[in-house]
């Protein structure tokens, strides 16, 4: 029996346990980071899922280059991880609901915002208002991406402009923040969603907690940004374990389908 | 390179062009010892060098504007509004928890005109930057801004915002009562608005405390002000890891009019007064007054236009990539 150490709890778990159990400790519940792929494939009915606008790269467009150049850093990126963008979108059946889908993905650049993210973003956003069907958008980001300057401070914009689009339409959209969601994706897409929901413990807040200790001098309490917090203070409308989440999104699509013809 | 103007920058930097530096000293030494030339080697460094003067030269200049956006002599919100607008009647209060007195909001009059107002307010002296969080707004700032918006879009008044702050405030108590949502959806109404809206950058343009306010279907910005993704501190330390990169990620952040501007970002850049606004503030009002105005005469009346729309395309063409074949 192949054994881990829990990266929370320490604790020695078994792993086919842990994996079968969507990478959440079986002992204490932590939650673990989940790929973009892994993540779909807890989410969509078997093999619906259609991948769009794969082939979207982010380019340097600046000539960024801080303590590596901006393009060095991309190629690593795409090297080590199984995706190209901070994001995977596409189209897929949840139970047996059509939606367009988004999966935000921290290994790439942190999950960062660029010109990529935010086209990406746009395209399904545009995908649900012309098929008229919901948009799901799993979030996990360090926000925007700061090698791009202003255009992925624009991508907030961009991004929220969409979403404007889609409630005009009255089209559903949900958004499952995973962790850590924080920063210029936190204050944009997400925060206009019609239906929040969060995974347990993640950190979900626009400035982390570094920088908040920075400004006001002391610790931050220990829950600062988690999810029961974020629920105390009413920014989130439910917290959902992982195991949950394809059901809780089922219910949802399922709810929100009915009095079309009232 | 002299000892005064490079002791800023941070040490990665400045080993990397003392390397080359010295190397080109050492192929030197060799030559006239050896006889043997390294015309092509000694060549790439001097080039080297000469590139690394150049990033510092341009790292200084950035961090030039960065200082004199945050000058504190700089016209602020209040001088505009009160140097623009007649019969201003400022507004307070997100009608649900507090006033956040480092956002102005109010409705006035601009040649006949009634329209609403709201720009963020860094406050003029140290009792009152205290007092309005150094311009830095609480979530119920935002909020004000998004009721005032709302109030004026149902009158059909045009809103012209001033953005100036060092970005939304990182303090506990404004992640608990919900930052990033406030932010979002101040972004969201701007772009729901029916009516025209003006933006004009007239000091620091900080993150999304700054974008709240700035999604205008003209968007102004003054010569020596800034708009950033995150402050060229920020980045330093999250990036470079050394505070002393400051000048160094003011320059690669582009966050100036002309790189803006370049960028298409903003349609016009606002000249200032010569060495800067805080040398002629009243000039400079009276200069920003007569560019609203002549945005707002074409705006206004013309019933053709769709500002809602055109809003929408244009923040949604911003982005660049590399373009697919197929979609």
């Amino acid at each position: 029996m192949p054994e881990i150490s829990c990266k929370n709890c320490k604790k020695e778990i078994d792993e086919t346990e842990f994996l079968s159990g969507l990478k959440v400790c079986p002992a204490c519940g932590y939650h673990d980071y989940m790929n973009a792929w892994e993540r779909i494939d807890s989410v969509v009915d078997g093999g619906t899922f259609k991948e769009v606008a794969a082939e979207i790269t982010s380019v340097d467009f600046l000539g960024f280059q801080d303590l590596k150049p901006y393009g060095e850093r991309l190629d690593e990126a795409i090297m080590k991880s199984v995706i190209k963008e901070a994001i995977v979108v596409g189209e897929a059946k949840i139970r047996g609901f059509n939606a367009s889908l988004g999966v935000m993905d921290f290994s790439f650049l942190g999950g960062s915002m660029g010109s990529v993210v935010g086209e990406k973003v746009r395209i399904i956003t545009d995908n649900s208002i012309s098929k008229k069907i919901p948009l799901v958008i799993f979030s996990a980001s360090g926000g925007a991406r700061m090698q791009e300057g202003i255009l992925s401070l624009m991508q907030m914009a961009k991004t929220v402009s969409g979403i404007s689009r889609l409630r005009e339409s009255k089209i559903p959209y949900f958004c499952v923040i995973t962790n850590p969601t924080t920063g210029g994706v936190s204050a944009s897409f997400v925060t206009v969603a019609d239906i929040i929901i969060s995974e347990p413990e993640a950190l979900f807040c626009f400035a982390g907690p570094r920088v908040v200790e920075q400004t006001i001098k002391k610790a931050v309490p220990k829950d600062f940004g988690l999810a029961r917090r974020n629920e105390a203070n009413g920014q989130i409308d439910i917290i959902v374990e992982r195991k949950e989440i394809r059901s809780i999104l089922g219910k949802l699509l399922e709810l929100f389908s009915g009095n079309k013809n009232i | 390179m002299e000892i005064d103007k490079i002791k800023n920058l941070p040490r990665s930097f400045l080993k990397e062009s003392l390397q080359s530096f010295f190397k080109i000293e050492k192929l030197k030494k060799i030559s006239t010892f050896s006889g043997i030339h390294f015309s092509e080697a000694e060549k790439k460094l001097t080039e080297k060098i000469e590139n690394y003067r150049q990033v510092e030269r341009e790292a200084i200049r950035a961090w030039k504007i960065v200082e004199l956006s945050r000058n504190e002599a700089r016209p602020h919100t209040p001088d505009y509004i009160n140097g623009i607008f007649e019969d201003f009647v400022p507004l307070a209060g997100d009608r649900q928890t507090l006033e956040d007195k480092s956002i102005i909001s109010g409705i006035g009059k601009l040649s006949g005109i009634t329209v609403a107002a709201i720009g963020h307010n860094k406050g003029r002296d140290i009792k009152e930057r205290i007092e309005f969080n150094f311009g830095s707004s609480m979530p119920q700032g935002y909020r004000k801004a998004i009721r005032v918006m709302k109030l004026a879009d149902r009158f059909n008044f045009p809103v012209i915002t001033f953005i100036d702050t060092p970005g939304a405030y990182p303090a506990l108590e404004a992640e608990d009562s919900g930052q990033a949502g406030a932010i979002a959806n101040s972004i969201l109404t701007m772009f729901e608005l029916k009516v025209p809206t003006i933006s004009v950058l007239i000091g620091e343009g900080g993150s999304g405390g700054a974008l709240a306010l700035a999604i205008g279907n003209y968007v102004m910005m003054l010569e020596n002000s800034t708009y950033s993704v995150i402050s060229p501190e920020g980045c330093a330390s999250i990036l470079w890891r050394e505070s002393s990169a400051v000048k160094l990620s003011a320059r690669a952040l582009k966050l100036t009019s002309r790189d803006l501007y370049k960028l298409g970002v903003i349609d016009k850049i606002i000249y200032e007064p010569m060495g800067g606004a805080q040398n002629n503030p009243e000039r400079m009002v009276r200069i920003v007054r007569s560019y609203i105005l002549n945005i707002l005469k074409k705006f206004v009346g013309n019933e053709k236009i769709d500002f809602k729309k055109i809003r929408a395309e244009k923040y949604e063409s911003m982005g660049i990539f590399t373009a697919p074949q197929t979609e």
